[in-house]
């Protein structure tokens, strides 16, 4: 607890016109953690991972990422997925490695030709020839080959088959440093709990719940999956009847 | 390698318990080398610090030993691991006798059931 939190909220507060996306939240994760972002559609996963990475500016609060704001210095911190292909299609793998290596002074450009060939990508193919889970497993590569403090993946699992989700949830596991903190935005709970330290909850821009996996498991004697279908199971009445949480 | 995880409870003590029963079994032999923390969380696709936790109780039982230059191994102590083996079949056994009182035997019954069974 003496340490400084590696990401730091305070009264966090994001409006898209009269829709409050994230409605003045207070969060602290720790380094050295994998941290399940979980929530249905539209709770205000991909705002915080935004405002988090400097895409979008809050409306009001703050936040800090080892100590600073969202700005040039934590850019090169955090590593960033989002939940849709930003590449243009015409380029080749050795084209991305090649950009993100100009970019990035943290990209291993050794670790990402060598995770290509473990996991069946050829560098001289273009992105558009590629299938979905080809693509999805490119920019994982990207992603995860920079040595960062701080990775956000939104979505990282959504668009693959299960063989390929084993393939994603080991390529992360086994590709951050010890003091790195990942956060995991999804919706695909069970997929992804046994990797997880921590879970928070966000539910219409709040954050409801935020704890260690393992007390949870403890306390409440059930899976996360189970727990976050009860959670958001208990307002769907209140909201006539809106309950496709997954 | 099956880790057969159960998700509804803590994750660290069931890797605890099944690490404990692959050194027993001498999967990692007696006075073995002991693999990695980052080697086994990717083996049984859980973070590090779950691993890492399970590893702590393994050492703080005194199972597995960490050496400052050459990583973990097994523990050499007999009487340990045979402790051990005593503790793993305790559970074991309980678990059995659970199942059973619920299929309606009290212990008796199920002791006869299993000469029964065994004489076969």
């Amino acid at each position: 607890m003496s340490e400084r939190a590696l990401v730091e909220c305070r009264a966090l507060t994001k409006r898209y016109g009269r829709k409050t996306a994230l409605d003045s939240i207070d969060l602290k994760l720790e380094s050295g953690k994998i941290i399940g972002l979980l929530g249905p559609n539209g709770s205000g996963k991909t705002t915080l991972i935004k405002l988090l990475n400097g895409l979008i500016q809050p409306t009001s609060g703050e936040m800090y990422i080892d100590g600073q704001k969202p700005g040039i210095y934590t850019k090169g911190l955090v590593s960033y997925l989002p939940d849709k292909n930003y590449f243009a299609d015409w380029m080749t793998v050795e084209d991305l490695f090649n950009i993100f290596e100009d970019f990035y002074s943290d990209f291993n450009r050794a670790k990402a030709s060598e995770m290509c060939r473990a996991l069946g990508v050829n560098e001289l193919d273009k992105i558009k020839t590629m299938s979905k889970g080809t693509r999805e497993k490119v920019q994982l590569i990207l992603v995860m080959c920079r040595e960062a403090k701080l990775y956000l993946l939104d979505e990282p699992i959504a668009g693959v088959d299960p063989a390929a989700r084993d393939y994603i949830l080991n390529m992360i596991i086994s590709n951050y440093a010890d003091d790195a903190t990942i956060v995991i935005s999804t919706h695909l709970v069970s997929d992804i709990e046994k990797i997880l330290d921590e879970v928070i909850f966000i539910k219409d821009g709040h954050i409801v719940r935020q704890s260690a996996v393992d007390d949870i498991k403890e306390e409440e004697g059930k899976s996360i999956d189970e727990l976050f279908r009860e959670e958001f199971r208990w307002i769907a009445p209140t909201e006539g009847g809106r309950a496709d949480v997954r | 390698m099956e880790w057969n995880l159960d998700d509804s409870r803590p994750i660290w003590p069931q890797i605890k318990e099944k690490l404990m029963k692959d050194i027993v079994s001498g999967k990692y032999p007696k006075g073995g080398a002991f693999p990695t923390v980052r080697d086994l969380a990717e083996e049984a696709k859980v973070n590090r610090n779950t691993m890492q936790r399970a590893l702590g109780e393994l050492e703080n039982e005194g199972l597995v030993i960490t050496n400052r230059t050459a990583g973990r191994t097994v523990t050499t102590d007999d009487d340990l691991l045979a402790e051990t083996r005593k503790t793993l079949a305790g559970s074991s056994i309980e678990k059995f006798m659970e199942e059973m009182e619920a299929l309606g035997f009290d212990t008796e019954q199920t002791i006869r059931l299993i000469k029964e069974n065994i004489e076969k």
